[in-house]
């Protein structure tokens, strides 16, 4: 039963081109967006790979969703799009465990549109408010060392 | 190359029934170009039957490996060190490197989380087409380079039988897919060559016997064994 009081626990992959600098905008504008989520800055959403989704949810995070550039402006052509189909694959595989698909997504936003960040971030803490806490959530206990997890397999082979 | 398609997850489930500590091992070779058991598909495997594990309130150990080739004995030395350190194996090589495993661990529980299906040629990029049936006896250069044993769905020697039409089989793939005639595609390629007087050559019935009709097959190269 969902739980309305609770405060999820959310991993955002956001491209460095767009989402990162849209989040940088909207802490600019001064809007408010929930402190639920955290943020993992990728070169591209081209670079999220399935396993990076699915880490967080293992690790308890409550919702991961994947931010990237407007379709057909990706900064590296087809990122974005290649982000979408995992996040869709990703779906399916959370169906086949049983879990709520919706608690992966993927968005589209440009770094001008810092109000849209601040809108998706709302809106889908709302969403897995709705949904409650992940099953593989266990005890319960803090997520502080999920970004510090993910983003080292996200970062594995990057070149610095 | 050889393809295959990961089973589903619930026929996986039942085959670990009660067990705990498994070692999900990925094939670096045909499996993974195919985008169906290397490493990173391994790593999802074990991930997922961890989040199942997880979402059950069950206590498990799941990790994976990888081996660059599960069917070279040499490459299994490689993974053998952690292979030990698990009661079970579940293999995403194709049906030979599950084989190997299992023969070379042989006190290791090995499961196949893998179905081999077929030798396919990538066409584009993550589509394959059945190509070969390794048949031990190829036909190809009567055929204008176009198999009849894999792509006629009768595996016909003398085609095309009555159920060609427009050029496509009577048979549909198991997605309702077109399936194009083989021998409509032979015939066409043969006239294009100016060869078509092969078509009128009657082939007499294939010597299954050369295929696994005739029983386990092996291969032995004298001139390259070491000396």
């Amino acid at each position: 039963m969902a739980d309305h009081d609770f405060e999820p626990e959310i991993i955002v992959f956001a491209c460095h081109y767009c989402a990162y600098a849209a989040a940088d905008l909207a802490g600019s504008m001064r809007l408010q967006y929930p402190t639920n989520i955290r943020m993992i800055k990728l070169p591209c959403t081209g670079k999220l790979e399935i396993i990076h989704l699915l880490k967080a949810l293992e690790a308890g995070a409550d919702g991961v969703y994947a931010a990237g550039c407007m379709e057909g402006e990706c900064h590296y052509l087809k990122g974005n799009l290649w982000a979408r189909k995992r996040v869709e694959y990703a779906k399916t595989l959370l169906v086949e465990l049983g879990i709520e698909p919706e608690r992966v997504e993927m968005y589209n936003m440009s770094s001008a549109m810092g109000a849209r960040f601040a809108e998706v971030a709302n809106e889908f803490t709302e969403r897995i408010r709705q949904l409650g806490p992940s099953p593989l959530r266990g005890d319960g206990a803090a997520l502080d060392v999920v970004p510090a997890t993910v983003a080292a397999t996200a970062e594995e082979g990057q070149p610095t | 190359m050889i393809t295959a398609e990961r089973k589903p997850l619930d026929e996986l489930l039942a085959m670990l029934e009660g067990k705990d500590k498994v070692l999900v091992a990925g094939c670096d070779t045909c499996v993974a170009v195919c985008l169906t058991g290397g490493e990173k598909e391994a790593e999802i495997l074990a991930s997922e039957l961890r989040i199942k594990a997880k979402a059950d309130g069950r206590s498990v150990q799941i990790e994976h490996t990888s081996a660059i080739r599960q069917c070279e004995w040499e490459y299994l030395d490689m993974i053998a060190g952690k292979v030990a350190e698990f009661p079970v194996v579940l293999s995403m090589a194709c049906g030979i490197g599950i084989q190997s495993m299992a023969e070379k661990f042989a006190d290791t529980y090995v499961l196949p989380a893998v179905n081999t299906n077929m030798l396919g040629m990538p066409q584009e990029h993550a589509v394959w087409l059945e190509r070969c049936g390794a048949c031990g006896d190829c036909v190809l250069a009567d055929t204008g380079g176009i198999c009849p044993v894999v792509r006629c769905s009768k595996s016909l020697m003398n085609g095309p039988c009555g159920g060609s039409h427009a050029g496509l089989c009577e048979v549909t793939g198991p997605n309702k897919e077109e399936i194009p005639c083989a021998w409509a595609l032979i015939y066409d390629k043969l006239m294009a060559q100016g060869r078509q007087e092969k078509l009128m050559e009657i082939t007499p019935p294939k010597d299954w016997s050369k295929s696994s009709s005739g029983g386990p097959r092996k291969m032995v190269r004298e001139e390259a064994k070491p000396v």
